[in-house]
Order: structure tokens, then sequence, then C-alpha cells
């Protein structure tokens, strides 16, 4: 579910590290009131065993096919909720770093996706509540799949969210939408049942350490609603602000003071800021503009060819020459 | 298991080449940081048929590949993590947007193949641009430079020993699985019947080493402080690179260079 830059507008991704930022310091805030010096090892050290975890494949029975845990919810059931999404946002910075998997600018993204909705929204709505008044078998295996199936769901709707706000790809919402959640259906109960697996046997082996994850969240679920509530709401409403069609208040009020939704420019300044706040905008006034064809026609073909040709021929200049001097630093 | 292996070479490799040096790689970090955000930023601000400009961005990564001396046949390897999936969105375009763009030789190219081919360099560059940051830049310093730009204390350490440990967990795993399939050979993943103990004991054997480090820490006068080790200052040269690069970047995002240059020879 790791999404790529290629599929986000500047826009989208910032908004959306805004919001995933939000939670990290809250989280930070959140670690550092009950601050345990033995607890930042025990973190670090975590998020390389999901890490690792990932890499694992579990066949499915009957299937043919293997699935793999993500681990957001066994971090949340073993360390607390905001430690586990701090050691998610760890993992997802190194998977996207070292391994390409996720890129830079969609980090907030993908630390919203799959980390967020994992550890605070499926542990506290859903873990939470089913397994406080003890634990068992029954209760873990229910918690585990709900949670984590109800996670993915929502991370899987994000996605296809942000996808389609950016503007980037012509998949209409709909097919997009039928095309992810079944899919991450799928994927969320069987991550469901591999975290159960491991929570069962630490329950039945060590059980004094889902206690420690336990004693972790004093926070009623009427404060998470109304967090998750606001929160909601300011995306929503930022991306919305990106989307919409519509005129906007200002520009509503424009328009009822001088007919036209947009104020006359009178050159100069005005028009340069234009024309870069345009280009930068990657959605101005809500649509991709009217670029002309395939950029500026056959003239803008040749260009681009020859920029790209004259960079590689000069990257291969230097590579010879590079090569040349280390020749001759050798024989001398 | 291949891809556990895999990884950890993965890991060592990138440990490697980002130690060596260069122009590049001597750079502050602070300011590759900046540098590659400005890139991508810039990268996928190009609007969705604008193949040319998009084109002309290609000018950062061969000179970061030929001035770090990081060999690109590596970097391709990276793309096939993340290229699957924006390949699939791309190939889906020209099916759901037939409106016709332009004649190329008689074929009618419709605005969903160029979207389509938009996303696939954007994906490309993207990657690249990521690619060439840790590729000339210790993971250490990357932390430092988050560290300049005042990330909490706290996710930076988490940064910095999850990937201390991932190479150790990954072999950890690795002989745990290894022993599995010794004793289960021709099966494809793990049986259902051991997915809790065999992760169990990764777990288990994962809290253990953090406790052993936590002690070993605490030998050490840890006090719940991390102390990172601090790098050179930002040189003239960093601002020079920074200037150039979003100089350039500016240049190529605002102006038709391509067009320009093209009308010179049509």
């Amino acid at each position: 579910m790791h999404m790529a830059d290629a599929l986000l507008s500047p826009s989208v991704g910032g908004v959306m590290y805004a919001a995933s930022a939000a939670a990290a310091v809250y989280s930070v805030k959140k670690v550092k009131e009950d601050f345990n010096p033995k607890k930042v090892p025990v973190m670090g050290v975590m998020g390389a065993f999901v890490f690792a975890a990932q890499m694992i494949n579990f066949s499915i029975p009957g299937t043919g096919s293997s699935g793999h845990i993500c681990g957001g919810i066994l971090l949340a059931a073993l360390l607390g909720p905001y430690a586990a999404f701090l050691t998610m946002i760890a993992i997802l910075l190194i998977q996207c770093l070292l391994f390409a998997d996720g890129g830079i600018l969609a980090l907030g993204c993908n630390i919203w996706n799959m980390a967020f909705y994992a550890c605070f929204f499926g542990y506290f709505c859903l873990y939470k509540p089913i397994t406080k008044n003890g634990l068992s078998r029954g209760k873990i295996i229910l918690a585990s799949v709900l949670g984590c199936v109800l996670s993915l769901q929502l991370g899987a709707f994000s996605v296809v969210l942000e996808t389609t706000i950016s503007g980037i790809s012509e998949l209409p919402f709909s097919v997009f939408v039928a095309a992810m959640q079944p899919i991450h259906l799928a994927i969320g109960t069987v991550e469901g049942l591999v975290t159960a697996a491991v929570l069962i046997f630490v329950f039945q082996t060590r059980p004094e350490l889902l206690d420690a994850g336990a004693k972790e969240n004093k926070f009623s679920l009427k404060k998470v609603l109304v967090i998750m509530g606001v929160i909601v709401v300011l995306v929503g409403g930022a991306l919305s602000l990106i989307a919409s069609s519509s005129p906007d208040g200002l520009e509503w009020s424009i328009g009822q003071v001088t007919g036209s939704e947009e104020l006359e420019s009178d050159g100069g300044v005005h028009d340069t800021l234009a024309s870069v706040q345009e280009k930068t905008a990657v959605l101005p006034d809500y649509s991709f503009g009217n670029e002309n064809v395939a950029g500026t026609s056959f003239s803008g073909v040749i260009g681009s060819g020859l920029v790209a040709g004259l960079c590689i021929l000069l990257a291969v200049i230097f590579g010879v020459y590079k090569k040349k001097k280390k020749a001759n630093a050798g024989k001398s | 298991m291949g891809k556990l292996s895999d990884a950890i070479y993965e890991v060592h490799f990138m440990d490697t080449i980002a130690s060596k040096d260069s122009p590049v790689h001597r750079v502050h970090p602070l300011v590759k940081l900046i540098v590659t955000i400005a890139y991508i930023w810039f990268t996928v601000s190009f609007g969705k048929y604008d193949v040319t400009g998009l084109i002309t961005m290609v000018v950062y990564p061969v000179a970061l590949f030929s001035l770090s001396g990081v060999s690109f046949g590596h970097s391709i390897k990276k793309l096939r993590v993340i290229l699957p999936f924006v390949i699939l969105m791309g190939i889906l375009n020209p099916f759901f947007n037939r409106e016709p763009r332009f004649l190329l030789y008689g074929l009618t190219v419709t605005n969903g193949m160029v979207s389509g081919l938009t996303l696939f360099i954007k994906g490309v560059l993207t990657v690249l641009g990521a690619y060439l940051l840790i590729a000339t830049t210790r993971i250490e310093s990357v932390c430092y430079a988050l560290n300049l730009l005042h990330v909490p204390e706290i996710l930076v350490t988490q940064i910095l020993l999850t990937y201390r440990y991932i190479t150790v967990l990954l072999s950890e795993a690795n002989h745990i699985f290894e022993a599995y399939s010794l004793r289960a050979p021709f099966q494809k993943g793990v049986h259902y019947k051991v997915w809790g103990s065999l992760i169990g004991q990764l777990l288990f054997r994962s809290i253990d080493r953090a406790t052993g480090l936590y002690d070993s820490m605490v030998l050490r006068g840890y006090n719940g402080n991390f102390r990172h080790s601090r790098l050179s200052a930002v040189r003239w040269q960093d601002f020079a690179y920074l200037f150039v690069w979003g100089a350039v970047f500016a240049v190529l995002r605002f102006t038709s260079l391509a067009s320009l240059l093209g009308g010179l020879f049509v």
C-alpha cells in the first residue's frame, strides 16, 4: 500500500505531511509524559523486528498464495499506540530511503495510511474496547482481525482519495475504490490472523509483555473520536479546498462585488507572480489548466530531447575523463 | 529466504556506497536533503500532459550520477519496487481518457496515453532523486539533518536505532526461516499452525536483545538523552550547490526551455 511520489500532487502531499506531523507531535508529547528511558531502545529494536517480520511470507490455507504483516496493531498492542506510531514512522522512513518503498513526498500519506489508522483508529476504536475487560484467545483474534481489517480498509480508501484528489490518474474514483477495497479486505484478514497468532503466542508464554502495552493508554474512546473528528474535518477541509471546482468563500464574495470570480490584474509584478503560482500550484483553479499538446508542440519535443541528450553526453564525457585521470594516476 | 538475505545485502550495499567520497558525498546532508525535496516537489508539480517539460528534469539525476560515481545499474533495481503500481495506473490511463491530443504519423495520441507516460516518467525521476540522496548520504547524516530541522529527538533516535538493528534482526529472521525451510521443504511461506510461534520467537529474541542493549547503554552512561555526533558546518560550497540546483529547477519549471531550444532547430 506504499504510495509513490508520482501519484501525488505537491498540495495533497503537503496536507498529508501536516496531518501526520500533527499526530507525530502529539505522540512525542504523550511518550515524553511518562518517559521511561528503557523504552527508547525497545522501540528501536521493535521497529527492526517489524521490518524483519514483514519480509516473512505466510501461506494462506487453501489459496496457494501468501501474505505478510504490516505490524501497526501488533506494535500498538506491545508498546502502546503512541510509541507504536513513532516506531512505524521510523520503519516507513527507512523503507522509503533504503528500499525505495514509498516516496519522500508521499511519506506523509504513507504514515497516515499505514501507521495512523492502525496505531490510533484500529487500536483505540477496536482493539482496546474489545480487550479492555481482560484478554482471552477469542478476544485477541476478534480484536486483531477487526483492527487490521478496518485500518487497512481506511488506509486503502485514503490511497484512492489522495490519488484522485491529486488528479494524476485518469482512473475514475468508483473503479479505483472497487479495485482497492476488496483486495485490502483479504490482505487485512490475513494480517489480522497473523497478528492474532503472534499475540496469542505472547499471551500464552509471556503475558506481561501485553500488560506493558495496555498500561500505556489511559485514554478514553470519546477523546479519540473527538481527535479523529477534528483531524478528519481539518484534512477533509484542506483537501476539499484543493479539489473543489465550486467557487470558495473568497471567490464568491469577489464575484458578488465585481461580477467575476477573479480580480482583473493590471500586469507587471502581479502577472509574473501569477504565472509562477500557476506553475507551482499543480491544480490551477482546481484543474490541470490548458497545457497545449504534449507540452509545447514539436519544438518542445526536440528541445527536451536535446536537454536530455546533452546531459547524458556531458556525463559520458565526464566519465571518460575521470577514467583517464584514474588510469594516468595509476601509471604514475 | 531470498527476500531476507537480499534485504541484508541491500542495507550493507547502500551503507558502502554512501560512505564513498565524491564532490556530491561531501555536500552537507541538510543541503542535500533540501535539494532532494525541492527536486521531487518540482518534478511532481509538472502538469499531467507536460511530457517535454518533465523530460528536462532528467538533468539532476544525470549530473548527480556522473559527479558522485554512483552506479546507475543498481538504481534500476530500486525502481522495480514502486514502479509496478505506477505502471499499472499509467497503463489504465489510455482506457479512461480517450480524448485525442495530437496526431503522430497518422496515429492518434490520446490524453490518456500522454498522462500515462508522464506518470511513468515522474515515477522514475522521483525514485532516482530519493535514491541519489541515500546513495550519497549515510543514514546517520540524514538523521543529523533531521535534527537540524528540529525533528523531535526521540523520533530521530528511533530511526537511528531501527536502522542499526535492521541487519541484526534480518539475520535472526533469516536463521529462523532457513531452519524452518529445512524442516518444511517445498512449502510456500510459513504454515498457519506455526505463524504465532515463528514470529513470536523472533519477537522474544528482539525484546531480549533490546533489554541487553539498554543494559549496555546504561553501563556507558545513558540517562535517557542521546548525543548525536555533530558534522561540519555548512560551507560556501554547500550554499553554491543549493543555489545552483535551486536556480536550475526554477529555470526548468518556469521557462519552456525545451521549446526554446527546440525552436532553434525547427
